[in-house]
Formats: structure tokens, C-alpha cells, sequence
């Protein structure tokens, strides 16, 4: 009954490659919708840290102080049995009885998000403080308006000051999105968890899941090479 | 159309300056307000939801795990400084071989999840059970306890190598040639000279790592450990009142703030001298 390990790593119905590449899958595509809303939302927060109206900083450093200073998992718990029982409360007043159940994709979409935009709040901001005035001063003076100046001449320097921070970023979500398995979504991690409980093998499957994730970093460190290489980052060292 | 208005210019007196209702300072106060309402809303609901029975209950247990939290972060990150001096001098030594073991212990540990690594250490070698018996280890290995220092302090030992290796490589070259001219030795030029200066380099750092450790802490929540995080979902599990969550938040919120404010004062009192 003693089942090699080449059968347990196999495609087929023996093994579990199968179920852990699904994993892969929920890992990347979590990983994926997280960014832009990260990206998003750190970036508006940015914007409201260095303005000059002093309230709107005081509501970003807000932000940044509560979201950096949670435990990622904490805050997922906080946003998954949150939310329920915030939306279950106004579902309450329309139709009595109903139970809501939040979907745990959107649930580690939204965490990871908050935590991801708090950082990347912190790098966009250090980007700006790159950029000196005198950039905002010569896209005015050619007749650019605010908008225009910003998009023109500022965040195409913003982008390639703030890349490496962001990289590593990105590099930190890819391993948060690990804790989402423990509100049920079946990531990496989950499926291993499951194989490694059917077969006994947890030393095996644990394994595997970590080079997973290794594996991504290693793509993803080529895929951010790539990006620097585009955006002119190399040129750009004297 | 120019003239007039030079002209109305010279007459009027510019009004006096106004802070007037831009659209960034209605958006602030509006944010501003919306957070002054959640803070009051929260306030509002652990007043509402104040149960002394469940305090007294549970507060104990909260202050147990805030212990556990502590322990566990401060043992870890001593071992963790331990086991990076060794790990930093292979990184930045010239033999081929020491410097591809640390670059992949490195490598490994920085880039797969601390969850991951845990149940690597706690359930994965589970499986080698008759060996570790045979060895005397099993009874380490099965105590969660164990198995969480053990990742944690691997773990912590990878960034605080890269730490300790980035602020060494900081100090120029010529600090090492101008001991060297002095007659100091390697060991000594280290010592006086170098570390000194790259300390202050690496307070920060060090100071985020032991920030972020506290808050990756939670993660031994799930192998069965009672930490904050631990005490808090036994707690939920048993009363299913979100009141439990809102003061974990509380708790890590103050112990990083208290950390972050701690290790500024600790950075402005070291730097005075850099300053003019």
C-alpha cells in the first residue's frame, strides 16, 4: 500500500500535483487582483500624505499607522468576520433571517489590499519627496495643468523612483496571500495542507509548497528585471 | 480687457488671504470626520458590548498571551542575531561555497511564507518520527512551542544577516585601509571601527524587523500556539462576540506603536552626534 513518492507528486489520480497546481493558480490570480487595488489605493494615499491641506495628511497617516500596524492575519480575520457581521446587520433590516456568507477571495482581496496600499503608500510618498519642485514648476510654466503635470512629468519619474520598493512589495504579497488559507480559500498552502493529511506526508507536500512559492519569487524577480529594463532604470544609473 | 483689469487691481486692496473651501480641504475634513466617527463608533461598541464577567474571564488570558507573544519575539530575535553573525560572514566571504549555502539559507527563508516554514517545521517533520525518536529529538519537535522558536528564529536569522551584511558593506573602504594603516587587525578594525558605524546604520532596520516579527507572531495561532493572537480566537470560538478581535487589534496596535516610538527616541539619542 506503500505508494512512492513519484506517485504522489504524479498528474494523475494517484498524485496531487493536480490539486497543488490549482493552488498555484488561486495564489497568483489573489496575488494579481490584489495589486492594482493596492496600488490604487496607495497611491491615492500618497497623495493625500503630501498635500498641504493638513487634515487630509492627518486621515492618510491615519491609515498608514493602523494598516501597518495590524498583523496581516489579524486584519484578515478583522475584514472577513467584520464584514459579515456588518453586512448581515443591514441585511437584517430588508429581509430577517437571511445569513450572509462572505466570499473568502474577496475577503483576502480586501485585506491583503488594505495592508499592501498601507506600504506602498510609504514608497510612492518617498517618490515624491525624489521630485523636485522644480519638475511642477517647469510643467506649469509650459501651460500644464495640474492634472497634466502630474501625469505628464511627474509619475513617469514617480514610476521608476519607486520600483524597487514596489518589487519588493510585491514580493512580501506573494507570501502573504499564504495566510488566505486559513479562511478557507485553497491556495498553495491549503492543498498542501490537505494532501499532506490524506497521504502523511507532510514533510513531502510542506516541501513542495515552499518551492512553490520559491518558484514564483524566482519568476517574478525575472518578471520585475524585465520591467526595470523597459522603464529605463539601468540607463538611468550614471 | 487687460487695462481694466490693472486697473480695478490698483484700486482694490487685495483681499486679505482667506483659507477658502478647496476641494482638498473638504475632502480631508470629510475623511477626517470619517475616521473621528469610527473611532467613536468602535469606542461605542466595546462600551455597549462591556461585559465584566467576560473580562474578567478573559483578560487574564489576553495578558498570558501578550506574554507569549513577547517571549516568543524577544527569544527568537536574540537566537536570530546569534545565528546571523555566521551567516553574514559566509555571505560576504570569497569562498565560493560558503557564500552559495548562505545565499540559498537566504534565499529560502526570505522568500517562501512564514507559514509555510512553520508547518514545514512542525507538522512536515512529523514524518520522520521514528528517526527523531531514535535520536531523542522527537520531544522537541512535538511541542509547537519548540517548533515556533525554531522557524521563527531561522526565519529572523535570514533578514538579520542581510541586515547586518547591508550596513557593514555601507562603511567605505577607506575606514578598513585607514585601520589597516594604524596596525589595528581585522578583528580589532571590526570592533572599534566598523561596527560602530554600521549599527547606526542598522538600528532602523532592525527595529522594523523586530516590528514585523510581532506582527508575523500571529501566525503561530494556527500551529496551536497560545499567543495573542491564539487566546483571541479561542476566545471568539467560545463567545462569537467580534469585541474579542477589536481588542487584539488594540493590543498589537499599542505594543508596535510603543516599539516604533521606542526605537525613534533610540535612533535621535545615537545620532546626536551627526547631527548640526
Amino acid at each position: 500500500m506503500e505508494s512512492s513518492i513519484w506517485t504522489l507528486l504524479s498528474w494523475g489520480p494517484e498524485g496531487w500535483s493536480r490539486s497543488i497546481a490549482s493552488g498555484v493558480l488561486v495564489t497568483i490570480s489573489l496575488a494579481l487582483a490584489t495589486l492594482p487595488l493596492g496600488l490604487f489605493v496607495g497611491f491615492l494615499v500618497a497623495l493625500a500624505k503630501q498635500s498641504s491641506e493638513p487634515t487630509l495628511r492627518m486621515a492618510g497617516n491615519i491609515y498608514t499607522t493602523i494598516f501597518r500596524g495590524l498583523p496581516e492575519l489579524l486584519t484578515l480575520f478583522l475584514v472577513f468576520y467584520g464584514a459579515q457581521l456588518g453586512i448581515q446587520q443591514i441585511v437584517r433590516i430588508v429581509s430577517p433571517g437571511t445569513t450572509v456568507e462572505i466570499n473568502s477571495f474577496v475577503a483576502g482581496m480586501v485585506a491583503l489590499g488594505v495592508v499592501f496600499s498601507s506600504y506602498a503608500s510609504e514608497v510612492f510618498l518617498s517618490a515624491f519627496r525624489a521630485i523636485p519642485l522644480g519638475q511642477y514648476e517647469g510643467g506649469y510654466s509650459i501651460g500644464l495643468s495640474k492634472r497634466q503635470t502630474m501625469r505628464l512629468v511627474v509619475l513617469p519619474q514617480l514610476i521608476r523612483i519607486a520600483l524597487p520598493g514596489l518589487s519588493n512589495l510585491w514580493l512580501a504579497l506573494l507570501k502573504d496571500t499564504a495566510l488566505v488559507s486559513v479562511i478557507g480559500l485553497s491556495d498553495i498552502l491549503r492543498q498542501a495542507t490537505i494532501a499532506a493529511r490524506v497521504t502523511k506526508e507532510s514533510f513531502l507536500f510542506f516541501g513542495v509548497a515552499c518551492l512553490a512559492y520559491l518558484v514564483l519569487a524566482i519568476l517574478s524577480s525575472f518578471g520585475i528585471d524585465a520591467i526595470e529594463r523597459a522603464v529605463g532604470k539601468k540607463e538611468m544609473q550614471r | 480687457m487687460s487695462g481694466a483689469v490693472q486697473h480695478s487691481e490698483i484700486i482694490d486692496r487685495p483681499p486679505p488671504p482667506v483659507r477658502r473651501w478647496t476641494r482638498e480641504r473638504v475632502v480631508g475634513n470629510a475623511l477626517l470626520a470619517i475616521w473621528i466617527l469610527f473611532g467613536l463608533g468602535l469606542a461605542l461598541f466595546l462600551l455597549r458590548a462591556w461585559d465584566p464577567e467576560l473580562m474578567a474571564k478573559y483578560a487574564p488570558l489576553y495578558m498570558s498571551g501578550v506574554g507569549v507573544t513577547l517571549s516568543l519575539v524577544g527569544i527568537s530575535v536574540v537566537i536570530g542575531a546569534a545565528l546571523s553573525i555566521p551567516i553574514a560572514y559566509a555571505r560576504m566571504s570569497s569562498n565560493r561555497v560558503l557564500n552559495a549555502i548562505s545565499y540559498a539559507y537566504v534565499y529560502f527563508f526570505r522568500g517562501t511564507p512564514l507559514l509555510a516554514q512553520a508547518f514545514l517545521i512542525y507538522y512536515g517533520f512529523g514524518s520522520f518520527r521514528p528517526q527523531l525518536e531514535a535520536i531523542g529529538l522527537w520531544s522537541f519537535f512535538r511541542e509547537a512551542w519548540y517548533c515556533a522558536v525554531l522557524a521563527f528564529s531561522l526565519n529572523t536569522a535570514a533578514y538579520q544577516a542581510e541586515i547586518l551584511r547591508g550596513a557593514i558593506e555601507s562603511v567605505p573602504r577607506g575606514q578598513w585601509d585607514g585601520a589597516a594603516s594604524l596596525g589595528l587587525s581585522k578583528l580589532q578594525t571590526m570592533r572599534k571601527i566598523v561596527l560602530p558605524q554600521a549599527l547606526i546604520v542598522a538600528l532602523r532596520p532592525y527595529g522594523n524587523e523586530i516590528i514585523l516579527m510581532i506582527k508575523g507572531s500571529a501566525i503561530v495561532a494556527i500551529i496551536t500556539v497560545y499567543d495573542l493572537m491564539g487566546e483571541t480566537r479561542r476566545a471568539y470560538s467560545r463567545t462569537f462576540d467580534f469585541q474579542t478581535y477589536l481588542w487584539a487589534a488594540l493590543i498589537y496596535l499599542s505594543i508596535v506603536e510603543a516599539l516604533r516610538n521606542a526605537i525613534e527616541w533610540i535612533e535621535r539619542r545615537i545620532t546626536q552626534h551627526l547631527k548640526r
